[in-house]
């Protein structure tokens, strides 16, 4: 276990409290006035040059949202959301429209490399990291910086921010913008349609496996600001593309929200593979401050014989709502969905998946692991249904909770709906804890109580971590543990 | 969606008539039903039996019993039958078993809200509308150290197209034992609501069964409340072939350390139909074992729902609670749907659930089919085998070869 | 050498008492047996020396090499040289052999302020060590322990003792549950590792297993103590015997 030692060192290193992406960076910044209204909507589509399609549909998803309510069926609570005590738009000042790295702000830079994610393509080059990664950098309301667009372009795939496809792709957005995840699907969808400022743009044309993987890291740094982010992933016939997207804030007293959307649509043949890391600050032991993170993430399985696999490793927030799901349409399309949800301090995370089968032979597997601690609240909410026409749809769900002290919940939440007699589904679900008898083995080899845990713990969650990219999921083994430290007397 | 208020439904209005023209209507529990009215699938309880649309109309209660049919599938069962017709409650047998005494009682039904209620507090609609409706409760007490060997059956019979409440409050003190089955005869058009509690002392043993035997045409909405003693075992088995609409409510509380449950269910569905098995198991006390199995059967355009929740509260440390529920499709407009839940509080408990919905294994088909069995014979032999999984839960000797006689009838008679 | 003086011990909510002032001593590179019937505390023994936690210490007190055992956590006492060979590992999923080991040498290394092994030397060892006890490579990339048979999982024991250099082994009825064959691997193995530096505490049922692993001493065990202590001929006569002498003798 490598990450085990250099885990255990690094939460000895960090003070009481283990979130160490909790710094700010002092910016000017250009915002929006509080609150939310037409004019807000109409302030960040000016600011964004948009067209005038664009601004309707906003308005539209705007007026629309006015008209919903909340979800309440989820496991979570918190106080009413103020909608009007938050800014919707704040975007660095001196980052109006970089064209090359040397114009972003230095103090931009600099936090995305105490983040560790290195923008400077030359250092990403020289650096020790054995692939090439391309990155977008979404900070605050806006995209600073897009890597290794030149390269990309050469194959045929476009990668930029949202904003900028809108401008310059606009017949491939205004194709796909909510044609996964509608208008109206839920109520912070519907709020992200009117208000979101930027987000990740990826095309994948006919027969192109993209050269690199691509990720979006997404940074919240301004007070009171929400974050609404929309990615849009097309992969033409043929196609395959890996994404990973990361994610963090400054450790504030004041909850922020983050209502995303992201949504995926996979023709004949192609494949995306979408893996995150969110890490968003999940508030203090006491459960003050952290993220609201009520996101809504769909893959469109359109094509026949397409694939889209999510894999998640969820240790931020104060809480999380969240079910990157796979609508599979296509004749024999695949959806597979990795999970590994750590909850500690008070923390409370609902949070699982979607297979709809509609088409012929359509096959998807879940893979759920959730880990709680301290006095969180960890749901796994799951839905597999088949269509009338799925027949042969075939599902597999294994969904398993650890429990590590007695304060703290574990919940399974799977609904199971058939209605063709040739589909088969199969779901099992356990809830275990450390055993004694296990941590005294470990040791008696000569492992403390931290290492112990960290073993028997990344032993619990390596089906999903192996879904994950090599470098993330080293990242990913290291920050579990971290997440989990404190839990263990 | 903005929050509306939606028109009332024929069955609505008619359930409001019914309470304004009487006069022995419970208002409180009466109010504790309307506050909401029918439940529907925005109700996370009831997501997928909508009751509101299901319900077509609420017929009266009948004003005096009607006649009970001849045929009884379990007349060969050695029991002291009590028959309820029409949710009429006026007489029972005064010197029924040793150990047990029955009483008709004008206590005021629980709905939700008695002291230690297994009944959600919130108000469940159905049980409410019983609380509102029913006449009186029917009161068996067994007493404590007794073995009682007979059972008792409770033959509810839901004579025409009205509707009968009926309410039964079992007592079973420390150290006793007893089986109780409910048998519900529902006929075309009729709506027979019926609730049975259970309270176990310490060191009880109690077998309850319910059967819907009821027209294909009836609604048929039972709800058992159990309660737990220390070192108790109870055993809950339902079973059902009849009812457009059937719906069995299952809530059991723990309330001594070491005690056990085990629940099972089958259901064989055919045309329509559709039947819902909703369980609510309490673990709220440390070192309780529970065992659920549940076996649906489906074929044409039925519908099976199975919605179960274990819950462990914190300090229930040592809980032991598994649940399985299996569907098989039998034909394409047929639809299961489950919910098997988890809800955990407490950190050193094995708790595990498991689900499958698919159709019979084509491999042991083909080795049935082999050996010489036709296709239908094959195909009856196998889910008689699943079903038995199910079925083989129930203790009492007598019902488990008779229910599963009744289901081998309904697999011949598919052809 | 370890020292074990006037050993009470009692299960953690004090329900039962199983050590009843156990005295004994193992010298460097000694041989020492430990037989008894059922329920005489043999096991107790083994967990005490290795600091399970449930386990209540009323009195007495453990010494390795004069460092008090009773004042250190399960891992400081594996640092200083405890090795426990269990009667039932555990498994742990998901965990590789190879992985398991790495961890447990390292953490034992850093523990006594030794440098960590380079991955290349660590391979060797494991590799070296894994083929004597006929332990193949495909099972050290598994899950530790997981869907090992019983013979497998006493081998993984011996493997991590040879690895781990203690200068104590306790083997806990380590013959339980093997044939003939594993038994002699076994044997054979923890043989190679007798030194003069190096002593074992071997607890066992039967004496079939000291024909293999050949003890300087024997001592019986019973109702928590030790009641008679002699050569390895003592093995023989209680097989001849059986323990029914001793248990009377004590209860007389």
């Amino acid at each position: 276990m490598v990450a085990v030692k250099e885990t255990v060192e690094q939460v000895k290193e960090l003070d009481v409290d283990q979130y160490k992406y909790g710094f700010s960076t002092d910016l000017e910044v250009d915002k929006a006035p509080k609150g939310l209204s037409e004019d807000i909507v109409r302030f960040i589509s000016a600011k964004k040059g948009e067209p005038e399609w664009m601004l309707e549909w906003r308005l539209d998803a705007y007026r629309r949202w006015l008209t919903m309510t909340e979800p309440n069926w989820a496991r979570v609570h918190y106080p009413k959301i103020d909608f009007n005590d938050s800014y919707y738009y704040a975007a660095p000042k001196k980052n109006a429209a970089p064209k090359t790295l040397d114009e972003v702000d230095p103090a931009i830079l600099d936090a995305y490399k105490k983040l560790g994610i290195p923008l400077r393509e030359q250092e990403i080059l020289a650096g020790v990291q054995t692939s090439k990664v391309a990155v977008d950098a979404v900070f605050d309301s806006v995209s600073v910086v897009t890597t290794f667009k030149e390269e990309l372009k050469k194959a045929g795939v476009i990668f930029c921010s949202i904003s900028e496809a809108i401008k310059e792709h606009p017949e491939l957005v205004r194709k796909y913008l909510g044609s996964v995840v509608p208008v109206t699907d839920n109520y912070y969808a519907t709020l992200n349609c009117a208000v979101f400022t930027d987000g990740s743009f990826v095309y994948i044309p006919e027969g192109v496996r993209c050269p690199m993987e691509l990720s979006t890291y997404f940074r919240i740094n301004e007070k009171n600001t929400g974050q609404f982010e929309r990615t849009l992933i097309i992969a033409e016939k043929g196609s395959y593309v890996s994404y990973l997207e990361g994610c963090t804030a400054p450790q504030r007293d004041e909850n922020q929200l983050h209502a995303a959307v992201v949504e995926l649509v996979t023709m004949d043949d192609a494949e995306i593979k979408y893996s995150t890391v969110q890490n968003w600050y999940p508030g203090d032991a006491d459960g003050k401050g952290g993220i609201y993170n009520f996101v809504t993430k769909r893959g469109d399985c359109r094509g026949a014989n397409s694939k889209i696999s999510w894999t998640q490793v969820e240790t931020g927030s104060a809480i999380t709502w969240k079910y990157p799901s796979c609508i599979l349409r296509g004749d024999n399309s695949r959806g597979e969905f990795y999970s590994i949800a750590v909850s500690n301090g008070m923390q409370q995370v609902d949070s699982g998946t979607k297979m709809i089968h509609l088409g012929k032979n359509t096959t998807s597997r879940i893979i759920s692991k959730g880990i709680s601690a301290g006095r969180s609240q960890n749901t796994y909410r799951g839905q597999v249904s088949a269509h009338r026409k799925a027949s042969n749809a075939r599902n597999f769900t294994n969904c398993d909770s650890l429990l590590i002290g007695e304060q703290c919940g574990a919940h399974t939440v799977p609904y199971l709906e058939s209605k063709n007699a040739s589909a088969v589904f199969e779901h099992e679900a356990t809830t275990s804890k450390i055993s004694e008898e296990q941590m005294f083995y470990c040791r008696q080899r000569g492992l403390s109580a931290e290492e112990a845990t960290a073993l028997i713990v990344n032993g619990f969650v390596k089906d999903v971590l192996q879904q994950l990219p090599m470098e993330f999921a080293v990242e990913a083994q290291k920050l579990i543990s971290i997440s989990l430290e404190g839990s263990v007397g | 969606m903005a929050s509306v208020t939606p028109l009332k439904t024929a069955a609505e209005l008619s359930l409001l008539a019914q309470a304004e023209g009487s006069k022995s209507v419970r208002q409180n529990s009466f109010a504790r039903y309307a506050a909401k009215g029918l439940p529907h699938r925005r109700v996370e309880a009831y997501h997928y039996t909508d009751i509101r649309a299901l319900l077509k109309d609420a017929p009266a209660p009948a004003q005096k019993a009607g006649v009970a049919p001849t045929h009884f599938a379990f007349n060969e069962i050695d029991a002291c039958v009590i028959t309820l017709i029409d949710g009429q409650l006026t007489a029972v047998p005064t010197n029924p078993l040793a150990g047990v005494s029955m009483n008709i009682s004008d206590e005021v039904p629980d709905d939700g809200l008695a002291a230690r209620s297994v009944f959600p507090s919130d108000g469940d609609p159905i049980i409410a509308l019983n609380a509102a409706f029913v006449h009186r409760t029917l009161r068996i007490v067994i007493d404590a150290g007794c073995a009682i060997e007979k059972p008792v059956l409770l033959r509810c019979i839901t004579a025409g197209a009205v509707s009968a409440y009926s309410r039964v409050v079992v007592e079973v003190a420390n150290g006793a034992s007893m089986t109780l089955i409910e048998c519900h005869e529902c006929a075309s058009g009729g709506l027979t609501n019926s609730v049975v509690e259970i309270a176990a002392g310490d060191d009880v043993s109690v077998e309850h069964i319910r059967v819907n035997l009821g027209d294909e045409s009836a609604t048929v909405l039972t709800s058992f409340g159990g309660r737990i003693g220390a070192r108790s075992a109870l055993t809950s088995g339902n079973f059902v072939t009849g009812g457009a609409l059937s719906r069995h409510q299952v809530f059991l509380r723990f309330e001594g350390e070491g005690a056990t449950a085990t629940i099972s269910g089958a259901a064989l569905l055919k045309d329509r139909q559709q039947a819902d098995t909703t369980l609510v198991v309490d673990h709220s006390v440390p070192e309780c074992v529970s065992r659920e199995h549940f076996a649906h059967v489906l074929d044409g355009e039925a519908t099976g729902v199975f919605q179960g929740k274990i819950i462990v509260r914190p300090h229930a440390q040592k809980t032991d609670g598994k649940m399985m529920s299996r569907a098989v499709l039998l034909a394409d407009g047929a639809t299961m749907n489950n919910k098997p839940e988890l809800e955990i509080f407490a950190d050193d408990v094995q708790c595990g659930h498991g689900a499958t919905v698919g159709a019979l294994d084509d491999d042991l088909l083909f080795y049935l089919r082999a050996r010489g069995l036709p296709k239908p014979e094959a195909e009856a032999l196998m889910l008689q085998a699943f079903v038995g999984e199910a079925l083989e839960m129930i203790a009492h000797d007598g019902m488990r070869e008779r229910l599963e006689w009744l289901s081998e009838t309904w697999l011949k008679a598919r052809g | 050498m370890l020292e074990i003086r006037n050993l009470h011990v009692a299960i953690e909510d004090g329900s039962k008492k199983i050590l009843n002032g156990l005295d004994l001593t193992i010298h460097n590179g000694e041989v020492a047996a430990i037989m008894g019937p059922n329920g005489s505390g043999k096991s107790t023994l083994s967990y005490v020396i290795a600091g399970k936690p449930d386990y209540e210490i009323l009195d007495g007190e453990i010494l390795l090499d004069g460092e008090n055992l009773l004042e250190m956590e399960a891992d400081a006492r594996a640092a200083a040289g405890v090795f426990l060979a269990f009667q039932y590992p555990l498994e742990i999923p998901g965990v590789a052999t190879m992985t398991f080991l790495k961890a447990a040498m390292n953490a034992q290394s850093r523990a006594r302020g030794e440098g960590e092994l380079k991955t290349p030397d660590f391979m060797r060892r494991v590799k070296l060590g894994a083929e004597k006890l006929g332990i193949p490579q495909e099972m050290l990339r598994r899950g530790l322990n997981v869907g090992f048979s019983g013979g497998e999982k006493k081998r993984m024991e011996i493997l991590q003792m040879a690895l781990l250099e203690p200068s104590i082994g306790i083997l806990d009825e380590t013959d339980s549950g093997l044939d003939i064959d594993a038994l002699k691997i076994v044997s054979e193995g923890v043989n190679a590792l007798r030194s003069a530096d190096r002593s074992f505490l071997v607890i066992t049922h039967y004496q079939r297993l000291l024909n293999y692993i050949v003890p300087d001493t024997v001592h019986v065990m019973s109702k928590g103590r030790i009641v008679k202590t002699g050569g390895k001929e003592l093995a023989l006569e209680l097989e001849a015997n059986g323990y029914a002498d001793y248990v009377s003798d004590v209860a007389a």
